[in-house]
């Protein structure tokens, strides 16, 4: 069975062809169905490959297939080979499931789009490349992937290209990911090099971390920093986070799919599968542990204040996503895989109540202009409500496992600021997520009389997926919840890909020889602690709700102090909300401070080629014209002058002859010719 | 060597009988048969080319199908043909863009159809002349003979500026080979004078190598010659004006094979005759070109007309090739003879794209055009797919190339790869940047008809032949590279011996490997 891996990430890319060549004389039916069977289909081979890992022993569940060779030049050869292993088979999991989800809600989300099958070309064409990214087994098929997904990204947000903000943001999406992309592709050549000097020319993880011992603590510090710039472009971290909330452009499914659920935690996935580098630098661990809880905390800070309904949630995802760095910072990998997996089911499912929503209301996206969709769409509206609890962190859902025990691992490791400041990052989140609820679905509706007449629920061909989402949202959290003695069913299957890059920071803990006695005595006060801990940020999430909830529910507002209304502190603190609602600036500071001055230096390199280097082409063009002109006056003049002065001469003095001699032709003709002759030959000896 | 199948002669030769077939043969006034003659000899050419990949030796790093004629025995010239790995893909490339700038000119061609075919065809067969010559002499008689067609084909049917456009190519290229002229004299004359042998025989100027001293003025007499026509920095004006007014035709081959002889030079004749100074001049020819890079690229971005944007992203994209070879390393010699290739087709293939839409609507302007796509989807298509392939993207031709240039440089000196990676950032700027103006937003075409033709069945296959390529290399390149592999690795080899047997070499590649560190020592010194 696992030896078919190579047919989960074909079959998308065979949908897309397809759909690519033929789609648009196949019509909307066939179109879907091509693309939606190959999604399944190729979930249902992850899935049997899944049951499959879990058969084996556990040293026996890491497996690489290998396909064709792609390049190979002297001794460095490249093969496309596929790992599977747990992180891997989570991954292919989650890609294809919710893929596949988002695919069947499409189909009903997409089905007025004249270019319907252009949609479904990207979509499968992306899940393609995403597929490649996590299975491959060394690091240019996962570059590949890389790259991949971020042109689909580009290509799926400017879907609707003739708005130009669309084709503006798809733009953006790419130049900032490619930025990114510098850093990493750097990091990976220092990589690639540095192991060379000791005789190691494979870029697959197997060699790889085998024989990362040989690099010292510094390289190996700069490397995974030059891979994280990578990870901050992908999944939209400081200070590379600015394409996203740009990226809502595209259709709803598309900020589902690629910009909550897969594309954007890639960089999690890369610091996860490369958890080995990232241990050996703990420099590097502590910035990208910082750098993800600054991104959480600002990130949710800038969605408090956004009115529409998928800004919230982009701001959301790259707070949420700044938590699992801080989780793969910290050395949590197993949590931050985990809570890429819940992020994707509860943030998939909010993205495509959103569109169902969106779908409902005509395209309008402003929650000002919502409310009391509740009584409407009664499915979109719990499923949406499951999403946001889960989000909140409350449990039993999902969410709660899964940040808890970042939290938790945060605190537990020693970093207390971070933890704190996860703790805010909680509060906001459960406010701004329930503002969000409260606005959209409860309440009166603000919509004008002709929206509100044509409001109804979505197809079940999109209320399916939805309901699927939210029972996974829902109950997902499952395999994070301690059973077992030795930690969670997620720990127990993930430790073989974690074990060595764990071993690493618990060493560094726990300081050389203790580690056995450190943990123990962890075990000892982890209980109680760890259920202190929460029920503090249950307590903190249910705050946040409840505060939105005096802000934006209307059976609610009357609890609340006079100064506590929307408006009111909007005017009382009128800096921050300006501050906040124009996202820090971040965008104007990064127009002044880079891109003008870029644009600007292109512009004076062109007047510089025009003007200096053509000139000087050009000036000594002219000035060979020029002399070429004086030589050409030279000659008319002076050299010919001479001459004909010196024939006027003779023929002057011969006149004043002819009165001395009778004078014949031939006469005049001899002396004229001699005189001639003298001045040439005078000429040609030089003198 | 004699009795053998003189293919490389009848390669070289075949364009010319073709064009003065045309010529003598077929009525001006006649269209169709001067573009479906041309057409028919421009494929069978490009057949006869492919009996070399069929009959290539891999393992034989040397030259194959030799054939040497005496010709002025008194001064050392021979009429020396041969191939190997290098020049084998080059020509390829040569036959195969010839193909398409037929098919480019197709109805783009409005007057004197008959003469500019048989240019064509003479500029494909001198192209072909140069990549083939082992003697200097022949080979800088092919050099000098490929700027006449040339010259005609920019200064009859070009543009508006035509006549400075074309003046302006042939002073530059003109001027810059007579010095290479004085360069392969000097050389000439001091072979002889060392070894008594006066021969402008490639091989066996080989196996004597100069004093590093006189190297470097020869490098630099050469490097004049060949610069300009990669072309380099500072001596790239002339290719944007050629560029934009040649017509669609010239441009493709100007691209596609004309670039391309000046960076073979270096390849072919500067690194093995003169290796102490390639080494030494390493340093500064890698700048030059990561300037070329750069500074380029960042040109590029402020273009405003099509042609002339595609123009100036050439002198980035030969920056790479020219990095590649100075990394003198395998990965970096590899990596630029691919990027010499893809350049070829990616270029070539962004101006046969542009031409299509001149020749619908006149105009170059990227400002006159937005929203593209809705009117011409396939077009589209073809022009994202040749944008990507020039940006490098994975699974495209490009991405092989500078993956293996990057991965040179780096070797050569890690720092080198940073504003490389800088120039494939700004590439996906400029490229996108295009794109998104012409392709992207709300549909107009300023002053020209609602509805632009389609492309056609011969637009069709002509964008769909090169977008094979660029796929046909980004997945499978190993046998691409594995045809040079052996010669490349050859030529790592002379030039490691002839800076050993220079004896003033030793004392030079001491001092050149304390600054280079250990990698280089390993790669160079031994």
């Amino acid at each position: 069975m696992i030896q078919l891996v190579w047919l989960i990430p074909l079959l998308p890319l065979i949908g897309s062809v397809i759909n690519g060549l033929f789609g648009k004389r196949m019509g909307k039916t066939a179109v879907g169905l091509v693309a939606c069977v190959a999604m399944v289909a190729s979930f249902l081979i992850s899935l049997s490959i899944f049951i499959k890992i879990l058969s084996l022993p556990v040293a026996e569940r890491s497996v690489e297939v290998t396909v064709f060779n792609w390049i190979t030049s002297g001794a460095f050869k490249l093969d496309v080979t596929f790992l599977i292993d747990p992180l891997s088979t989570i991954m292919i999991l989650i890609v294809t499931g919710v893929g596949s989800l988002i695919h069947i809600y499409s189909i009903g989300y997409m089905h007025h789009d004249k270019s319907f099958w252009r949609f479904f070309c990207y979509l499968n064409l992306f899940v393609f490349f995403m597929l490649m990214l996590v299975l491959g087994a060394n690091y240019l098929v996962m570059f590949l992937g890389w790259e991949g997904v971020g042109l689909c990204s580009y290509l799926l947000i400017g879907f609707w290209y003739e708005k130009k903000s669309a084709s503006d943001a798809g733009k953006k999406a790419f130049v900032v990911n490619r930025v990114g992309d510098f850093g990493f592709i750097l990091g990976l050549f220092l990589l690639f090099w540095s192991l060379a000097g000791h005789g190691i020319t494979s870029l697959s993880y197997k060699e790889v971390f085998a024989n990362i011992h040989h690099l010292d603590p510094s390289m190996l510090t700069i490397i995974t920093l030059l891979l994280f710039v990578g990870a901050t472009g992908k999944s939209a971290q400081i200070p590379l986070y600015v394409w996203l909330p740009d990226a809502m452009e595209g259709p709803t499914p598309v900020s589902a799919l690629i910009h909550a659920a897969t594309m954007v935690t890639a960089g999690v996935y890369m610091i996860a599968r490369n958890n080995l580098l990232f241990s050996l630098a703990p420099y590097t661990g502590e910035v990208v542990a910082v750098v993800g809880i600054l991104t959480a905390f600002f990130a949710a800070t800038m969605g408090l204040v956004q009115n529409d309904i998928k800004k919230v949630l982009a701001y959301s995802t790259v707070s949420q996503l700044g938590y699992m760095f801080t989780a793969v910072g910290v050395g949590a990998y197993t949590a931050g895989v985990f809570h890429l997996m819940t992020h994707a089911f509860f943030k998939g499912l909010m993205f495509l109540g959103s569109g169902s929503v969106i779908h409902a209301m005509g395209g309008e996206q402003d929650m000002r202009k919502m409310g009391g969709l509740h009584g409407h769409m009664k499915t979109t509206s719990w499923t949406f409500i499951i999403g946001a609890i889960a989000i909140a962190g409350m449990p039993p859902f999902s969410g709660f496992w899964s940040k808890d025990e970042i939290l938790w691992e945060t605190f537990e490791k020693g970093h207390h600021y971070i933890w704190a400041l996860g703790l805010l990052t909680a509060f906001l989140t459960a406010f701004y997520m329930f503002r969000q609820v409260f606005m959209t679905f409860t309440g009166r509706c603000r919509a004008d009389h002709h929206t509100q007449h044509h409001l109804h629920e979505s197809p079940k061909i999109m209320t399916v997926p939805l309901i699927i989402l939210a029972v996974l949202a829902a109950t997902g959290g499952i395999i994070g919840i301690p059973f077992f003695e030795e930690g969670t069913a997620a720990h127990h299957f993930l430790n073989s890909v974690f074990s060595s890059g764990q071993h690493v920071v618990n060493h560094a803990v726990a300081g050389g020889g203790h580690v056995a006695n450190a943990a123990g005595e962890s075990e000892a006060i982890h209980g109680g602690l760890e259920l202190i801990m929460m029920g503090v940020s249950v307590a903190v999430g249910l705050f946040g709700i409840f505060l939105a909830a005096l802000l934006y529910y209307e059976p609610m507002k009357k609890f609340a102090p006079s100064f506590w209304t929307p408006e009111n502190l909007a005017a009382r603190f009128k800096g921050l909300h300006t501050l906040l609602y124009n996202k820090y600036y971040v965008d104007e500071i990064y127009d002044a401070l880079i891109i003008n001055p870029i644009k600007r230096l292109c512009w004076y390199c062109w007047r510089f080629d025009l003007g200096v280097i053509d000139g000087i082409v050009n000036g000594a063009g002219w000035v060979t014209r020029l002399v070429a002109w004086l030589m050409h006056k030279f000659d008319v003049y002076i050299v010919d002058g001479t001459i004909n002065s010196s024939a006027t001469f003779v023929s002057w003095t011969s006149s004043f002859w002819r009165r001395l001699q009778s004078g014949y032709l031939q006469n005049y003709a001899l002396v004229f010719v001699i005189g001639l002759l003298l001045i040439i030959g005078g000429a040609l000896l030089g003198w | 060597m004699t009795g053998q199948f003189p293919i490389l002669s009848i390669l070289t030769f075949f364009p010319v009988a073709g064009a003065l077939f045309v010529i003598f043969f077929i009525k001006k006034e006649s269209l169709n048969a001067i573009r479906w003659s041309a057409l028919g000899i421009s494929v069978i050419e490009f057949l006869l080319s492919l009996y070399l990949p069929f009959t290539f030796n891999m393992t034989e790093p040397g030259f194959q199908w030799v054939e040497r004629h005496e010709w002025i025995t008194r001064f050392g010239m021979s009429y020396f043909l041969g191939a190997d790995g290098i020049s084998l893909l080059l020509v390829l490339l040569t036959t195969f863009m010839t193909i398409i700038c037929v098919l480019a000119s197709w109805t783009d061609i409005k007057t004197k159809m008959k003469s500019f075919m048989a240019l064509l065809l003479f500029t494909e067969a001198f192209s072909l002349g140069v990549f083939l010559s082992l003697d200097f002499f022949l080979f800088y008689v092919f050099w000098e003979a490929v700027l006449i067609p040339m010259v005609f084909i920019i200064g009859i049917w070009g543009g508006g500026r035509k006549l400075y456009a074309s003046i302006k190519f042939f002073l530059f290229t003109f001027i810059g080979s007579l010095f290479m002229l004085v360069g392969v004299l000097v050389l000439y004359f001091y072979h002889g004078k060392t070894t008594g042998v006066y021969t402008f025989d490639l091989t066996v100027l080989m196996q004597h190598p100069l004093a590093p001293a006189l190297q470097v003025w020869i490098f630099v007499a050469f490097f004049l010659g060949f610069a300009v026509k990669v072309p380099m920095f500072p001596l790239h004006t002339w290719l944007p004006d050629a560029h934009t007014e040649a017509p669609t035709a010239g441009s493709i081959i100007l691209a596609a094979v004309l670039l391309k002889l000046g960076t073979y030079g270096f390849v072919r004749f500067s690194l093995p005759l003169l290796p102490n100074a390639s080494i030494q001049l390493a340093p500064v020819m890698i700048w030059a070109a990561i300037i070329a890079i750069i500074y380029g690229a960042l040109v590029t971005i402020a273009q405003k007309d099509m042609k002339k944007l595609v123009a100036y992203s050439s002198v980035s994209h030969m920056g790479f090739v020219m990095l590649g070879i100075f990394a003198l390393n395998i990965e970096g010699l590899k990596g630029s003879i691919v990027q010499m290739i893809n350049h070829g087709i990616s270029t070539g293939a962004l101006f046969l794209l542009v031409g299509m839409l001149y020749e619908r609507t006149h105009d170059r302007q990227i400002d006159s055009y937005s929203g593209l796509f809705k009117a011409m989807p396939v077009y589209g298509a073809f022009f994202v797919i040749t944008v990507l392939s020039s940006m490098g993207f994975p699974v495209t031709n490009g991405f092989i190339g500078e993956l293996l240039v990057l991965l040179g440089a780096y070797k050569a000196q890690w720092y080198y790869a940073v504003p490389v990676a800088v120039g494939v950032l700004l590439g996906a700027v400029y490229l996108l940047w295009l794109f998104q103006r012409v392709f992207l937003g709300e549909y107009s075409c300023k002053g020209h008809a609602e509805h632009l033709p389609l492309l056609n069945l011969r637009e069709k296959v002509s964008c769909a032949s090169l977008i094979v390529l660029i796929f046909w290399i980004g997945v499978c390149p190993t046998p691409m590279l594995k045809v040079m592999d052996a010669s490349l690795n050859n030529l790592v080899k002379i030039v490691e011996r002839n800076t050993q047997k220079s004896a003033l070499a030793a004392v030079t590649l001491a001092e050149e490997n304390q600054r280079y560190g250990t990698t280089q020592n390993q790669g160079a010194g031994k």
